[in-house]
């Protein structure tokens, strides 16, 4: 199962907040290495679903394989240490900690995964460069604009060379200009490390920057875009 | 039309010979679909009987046909900057297939999110496609492809919108039948 083609297979997922229904029998399969964009209209299960994936949701029934582990069946523990180092996470607010420096923001989830000081400091150091974000390293992230805070939090995610990318809304508070700088940023560092990404978005321009596209309506993925290859 | 006044504008620059009003043209706008020649000696032809253009010159060439060095004149400067200053008109021909093909697919009683779907997924297709001209082109390239993006999301916006009013839309469809 560890070689096959998915890396992510999400197999009729339901979930309910309450008595909301957020997902009402959804699948998706993702390819190793794949950039998949998930798209829908407001409230259609979105974020429920990329949560359900990415295990920090339970879902209520159905099932989530990753790598060929059910991810059902792992303990909580076990599946908090498969996100510190497996799982990349990018929103569209917040993860980032504003009091911070941007280098202790990028080299915290190395921290904790028990990376030794001098190494995360080190390999947070060339993102800056990479991200065209130089010289901001000792500015606090509250500090910074919600361009270069999201770069951070991009170089925050993948410092880590995750298998998989996950990022909900990455640019939803960004103009279009700094949208596309960082969509760019994205796409070129996950085809550099290999790195799968799944993201949500609701704006075409950011979608069409993903190998393809999957629509959720009603707590249901309704389409898969099967024709779109990976262009490399 | 449009490429009469691109190569109208070319020459509105400074005066050209045919074979480098193409490399023009092609560098400026035509990486994609360079003109034909023939199109650009057609074009030439039309703009001398219409007295936008003259020759300005006429070189022999030893073995070849002779190299007209054509110029703008007057009246064409004038109308290449009238047609400068005047606003397009849109082009309204997308929204009126994809909105037949809604109303169709509810008076048949079809599914026209499914419709609106795929019209979405062809429409990020081509978005894709541009996406990748984008990002290796240059700007000028870019800027077009730029221009086409925002067309596409113009019109997978109205997309959005009416897959969100579908309901209402086939109720007041089916009442008027
Ligand atoms: N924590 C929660 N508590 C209660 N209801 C929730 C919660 N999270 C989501 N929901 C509900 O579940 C449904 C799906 O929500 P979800 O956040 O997945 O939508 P989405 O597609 O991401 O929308 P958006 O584009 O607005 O972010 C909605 O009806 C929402 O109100
Ligand atoms: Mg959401």
């Amino acid at each position: 199962m560890s070689d096959s083609e998915y890396i992510v297979q999400a197999k009729n997922l339901q979930k309910s907040f309450g008595a909301t229904p957020a997902l009402q029998g959804a699948s998706l399969e993702v390819k190793r290495g794949e950039i998949v964009a998930i798209m829908g209209a407001s409230g259609s299960g979105k974020s429920t679903l990329l949560h359900c994936v990415a295990g920090i949701f339970k879902p209520d029934s159905g099932e989530v394989w990753y790598d060929g582990k059910r991810l059902n069946d792992m303990s909580e523990e076990a599946r908090t240490k498969l996100r510190r180092s497996a799982f990349g996470f990018v929103f569209q607010f917040g993860q980032l900690v504003p009091e911070l420096t941007a280098e202790d923001n990028i080299a915290l989830p190395l921290l904790l995964n028990k990376v030794s000081r001098h190494k995360a400091y080190a390999t947070a150091q060339p993102w800056f460069k990479r991200l065209g974000i130089e010289g901001m390293e000792k500015h606090r992230t509250g500090e910074m604009s919600g361009g270069q805070a999201q770069r951070v939090a991009l170089a925050r995610a993948l410092a880590i060379q995750p298998t998989i990318l996950f990022a909900d809304e990455p640019t939803g508070s960004l103009d279009s200009l700094a949208s596309e700088q960082v969509m760019e940023l994205l796409v070129d560092a996950a085809h550099q490390q290999g790195t799968t990404v799944v993201l949500v978005t609701h704006d075409p321009r950011i979608a069409a920057y993903a190998d393809r596209e999957v629509m959720v309506r009603d707590g249901k993925v309704t389409a898969t875009n099967h024709k779109a290859k990976v262009v490399r | 039309m449009s490429a009469s006044y691109a190569l109208l504008g070319i020459l509105g620059k400074q005066p050209s010979y045919g074979y480098d009003l193409k490399k023009d043209y092609d560098s400026y706008y035509g990486k994609e679909k360079p003109l034909a020649f023939g199109q650009v000696y057609a074009t030439l032809s039309r703009l001398l009987r219409d007295r936008k253009v003259t020759i300005e010159q006429t070189t022999e060439q030893s073995g070849g046909p002779e190299r007209k060095l054509y110029a703008i004149t007057s009246l064409g400067r004038k109308d290449l900057e009238t047609w400068l200053a005047s606003p397009e008109k849109l082009h309204p021909n997308t929204q009126t297939v994809l909105f037949i093909k809604v109303v169709t697919s509810i008076l048949l009683d079809k599914d026209a999110d499914a419709y609106l779907d795929a019209q979405k997924a062809a429409h990020i297709e081509r978005m894709r496609q541009l996406t990748v001209v984008r990002r290796e082109g240059d700007l000028a390239q870019m800027l077009q492809a730029d221009y086409a993006l925002f067309h596409l999301e113009a019109d997978l916006r109205w997309v959005d919108t009416t897959s969100a009013r579908l309901q209402k839309l086939s109720k007041e469809i089916r009442s008027e039948r």
